[in-house]
């Protein structure tokens, strides 16, 4: 039931609030009604003019309150908040974690109107397509307005976790000075900002603990570049728990960095960027053996030093060395000096280093206890059969390719996907870059791994058929939506007809997040999985032969999704008219870079919006109405 | 995004399905058969190349990327990808925007790494890496010399490697002109910094006293010096060119 009425209970009648304004506040505040889908819309005729509802209970709504704060887990705060307004209220007030899945589907002052006690905030912008240069560079997501509202409406806030947002110099030096309590800054493939705005955070916030910058392109200017290292408070211990600026390109000052590690006695996690050598990391990690989490830079000397200082030991002295990553610039002959830590480890990431398979046997042979493992393909199937053999408890693995070109066939294929489904039977998350597979292997790893939560494979070869029977690899895929019944997250690719979606949308009943490319015959493919797969929030689609048919079909679904993405598929302009004339709640771009283009969309970028289109569009997006 | 014009309409698959190779007959359980299906012109096919259809402009082919044909596990279909049926549509392999889906982050930092990447121990033709060390930087890069024509172009790529640190007066300009061999002796007197390399035969040079080509053989590492420093090596390369026989 998810109409909201002002369930009034028996109490609210008899008694009067001693608090009548509060009341009357609250009431205006939330005179809004959630229908059906999920959105607020006001309410006609509200209860204001006509129809003054008693007092609420204050002393319940006390209670409630106590009771709602251990909620944490956001879906269940979103359900306790429709429950009637009484709980809308007492949630909102308690709720300390606000998360934003799409930065354009609220308005900042929506957002901090609603809730008032917000701690940590997270926020994403762009759609993951925009990551492999799908999206005009000026595309949006722009964290100014949010930083401003932000600012003031949470002066206490302490956590800010940003993912494609574009963020600038001038925000972080906003966030510096605006929140005294702050001590969390997250940010996860952002751009838009440079050593300056560093410096502004490691200046003035004082209680910082945490301050990762992962995969994010940090700008360097000649003329602007700052040493931020060095701003960082320089006398008296800090709060300093985790620092990670892998993705940083320009060099830092190590001297300033080594007095940062020295006086931070609470760091786990420190990851250098590649301008750390082998020698300075040595020297950090003396400084710092109780680190948990390391990012050892580039795993390179520099200078041919006389005497090379012994780097076993200094792992060795990490005795709680868990997660590994870095070797940016990986001198294999530096591999030994890992061992020692091996066994220890939950996590290695050897996604930056380009080792072969002999050299990854000689590490892997002692990891028994890793769970995340991420690789370049030059490790060949040899290198994943070694994993298979040691990892028995790996839960995630990731494969990225060395050479991103399509070729006939490649270092890795379906030899070791079903040698890694052999040994790993707890797989549950694997992201799988190839030139070539057979459904034979994917079927494999559905029967094999049936925790699989995220299976992501993609054959780099477009279209390209089962490498043995020719056919199209639509059984494959097939039997992972059969089999995982645990599936939320699918990503598609090789030669693909209707069939694989129609046992998408069959099977794939708990899928989340789909992604599609160069895949389906017709109309029909798409319409299988919007029928068929009731929650799917995130799906993005490109180069596949649905049309207008097809996305009209999908009508019931779009306000519960967080967005669709198609590009360079069937649409036509009057199809996406018909879509938002159908659905005034959401928002479709339609983005062509093509100036040529006049009726062909490239790109549509659909999301729900509780507040319209957006006004910091660039001149290449029309937003339908 | 042409490609999807390439994708045949409403045809089944094997109609235009382009083989190159011999039709064997197909089982459904052939998985554990040894059956290296060779293309029709496999005499193009040497020990240690396939020469494919694609314009693959990789020079370094990953020895583990080759099929051993003793491999029995590899059973690898040599075959291209559906061609387009019209010729005149751009070729299956021209890079498609955003494909595959490996974030243009990650690209970057493995093609940098590519540029810098040691390959120690292995003398391929294709390859000619070399440690590039400034004093006072504080690490090396590694640099591929066969990838430049000319000093000219090698200055401008250490030019930019270098830039983020003060290297007084050495901007490119003033690089270039070290490498200009008449001007050498005029500005070793002037300078901060001058280019040196060490050559096969142990000794340190500066740079730009030999023609390139020759450079290219010889270098064996290359150090970017205090001109001071460099003072003493200049005679010596000046008389080492003199008695070379070339």
């Amino acid at each position: 039931m998810r109409e909201n009425h002002p369930q009034k209970t028996t109490e609210d009648d008899n008694r009067s609030s001693s608090i009548p304004d509060l009341a009357r506040a609250e009431i205006a505040e939330s005179s809004t009604s959630k229908n059906r889908t999920g959105l607020s819309e006001p309410v006609p005729g509200s209860n204001q003019t006509e129809n003054p509802s008693p007092f609420p209970d204050q002393v319940l709504e006390n209670v409630l309150e106590n009771v709602l704060h251990f909620l944490s887990s956001r879906k269940d705060r979103n359900a306790a908040s429709l429950v009637c307004r009484s709980w809308y209220r007492a949630e909102a007030l308690t709720r300390s974690d606000l998360f934003i899945g799409n930065c354009y589907a609220v308005s900042p002052r929506r957002a901090t109107n609603r809730f008032s006690r917000i701690k940590s905030v997270t926020v994403k912008g762009k759609p993951r397509f925009a990551d492999f240069d799908l999206m005009p560079v000026d595309w949006g997501a722009h964290f100014t307005p949010w930083v401003s509202s932000l600012a003031q409406a949470y002066p206490w806030l302490e956590k800010l976790h940003l993912k494609r947002m574009t963020v600038t110099d001038d925000n972080l030096a906003v966030i510096a000075d605006s929140f005294a309590g702050f001590r969390e800054l997250l940010l996860v493939c952002c751009e838009g900002f440079g050593t300056p705005g560093l410096a502004a955070i490691a200046a003035k916030c004082r209680l910082l603990r945490v301050l990762e910058l992962v995969e994010s392109v940090i700008e360097v200017e000649d003329d602007e570049e700052v040493d931020w290292v060095s701003c960082f408070p320089n006398e008296g211990q800090t709060h300093l728990e985790s620092l990670a600026f892998d993705c940083v390109e320009c060099p830092v000052n190590f001297e300033a960095l080594e007095g940062l590690v020295a006086r931070s006695p609470c760091l786990k996690k420190l990851r250098l960027n590649r301008s750390v050598s082998m020698a300075q990391l040595h020297r950090l990690m003396l400084r710092a053996p109780q680190l948990t989490h390391l990012g050892t830079g580039s795993f390179s000397a520099n200078e041919n030093v006389d005497q090379e200082p012994d780097y076993a030991s200094a792992f060795a002295a990490c005795r709680s060395l868990v997660c590994l990553s870095g070797f940016r610039e990986i001198w294999p002959d530096y591999l030994p000096a890992i061992y020692p830590v091996c066994a220890n480890l939950t996590s290695l990431n050897f996604s930056y280093a380009d080792v072969n398979a002999e050299q990854l046997k000689s590490v892997i042979c002692h990891c028994h206890n890793l769970q995340i493992l991420w690789v370049l393909d030059s490790v060949c199937d040899d290198g994943l059969q070694a994993v298979a053999a040691t990892c028995k408890d790996l839960r995630e693995l990731r494969v990225f390719p060395v050479d991103a070109r399509e070729e006939t066939e490649g270092p890795v294929s379906e030899v070791g996907l079903v040698a890694i489904s052999q040994g790993c039977r707890k797989l549950e998350s694997i992201l799988f870059f190839c030139q070539t597979m057979t459904n034979a292997a994917v079927i494999a790893m559905s029967k094999n791994c049936p925790d699989l939560v995220v299976f992501r494979l993609c054959i780099i070869g477009v279209y390209r058929p089962d490498a043995v029977t020719q056919e199209p690899m639509d059984e494959g895929f097939g039997a992972i939506v059969m089999n995982c019944k645990k599936l939320t997250r699918l990503a598609v690719s090789g030669l693909l007809t209707d069939r694989a979606f129609e046992y998408i949308g069959r099977y794939g009943k708990l899928i989340r997040t789909l992604s599609v490319a160069f895949a389906g015959d017709t109309d029909l493919g798409l319409k299988y999985v919007l029928e068929g797969c009731p929650n799917l929030k995130k799906l993005e689609i490109r180069d596949s032969p649905f049309g207008d048919g097809a996305l009209l079909s999908g009508l019931h679904h779009y306000y519960n999704m967080r967005f669709l993405w198609m590009s360079s598929c069937k649409l036509t302009r009057q199809a996406c008219q018909e879509v938002a004339r159908a659905l005034p709640g959401l928002v479709l771009e339609v983005i062509n870079n093509n100036e040529d283009a006049v009726n062909d969309i490239e790109i549509l970028y659909m999301y729900r919006s509780l507040d319209g289109p957006r006004d910091d569009a660039p001149e290449n997006v029309t937003i339908m109405q | 995004m042409e490609v999807v014009g390439m994708k045949k309409e409403n045809m089944r698959f094997e109609e235009t399905e382009l083989r190159l190779g011999i039709g064997l007959p197909r089982n459904g359980s052939a998985t554990e058969e040894l059956v290296v299906r060779k293309r029709g012109f496999s005499e193009t096919e040497t020990q240690d190349h396939t020469m494919d259809l694609m314009l693959n402009l990789s020079t370094n082919k990953e020895p583990t990327s080759e099929v051993d044909p003793i491999d029995n596990t590899k059973i690898l279909q040599k075959e291209n990808t559906l061609l387009p049926a019209d010729p005149a549509k751009p070729p299956a392999k021209a890079q498609v925007v955003g494909w595959p889906p490996v974030r243009s982050y990650r690209k970057n930092m493995l093609a940098m790494q590519k540029s810098s990447n040691d390959v120690v121990g292995e003398e391929n033709n294709a390859i000619s890496f070399v440690k590039v060390s400034m004093d006072g930087a504080p690490y090396l890069r590694k640099v591929d010399l066969k990838i430049y024509n000319s000093y000219s172009q090698l200055s401008d790529s250490l030019g930019k490697m270098f830039s983020s640190f003060t290297i007084g007066n050495c901007e490119s300009q003033g690089m270039k002109d070290f490498m200009n061999e008449s001007k050498l002796m005029d500005l070793l007197n002037n300078s901060d910094y001058v280019p040196t390399y060490e050559d096969k035969d142990g000794d340190w040079m500066v740079v730009g006293d030999v023609p390139w080509e020759m450079f290219v053989e010889s270098c064996k590492r290359l150090r970017i010096m205090k001109g001071k420093e460099a003072i003493g090596i200049a005679p010596r390369a000046m008389e080492k060119c003199k008695n070379r026989s070339y």
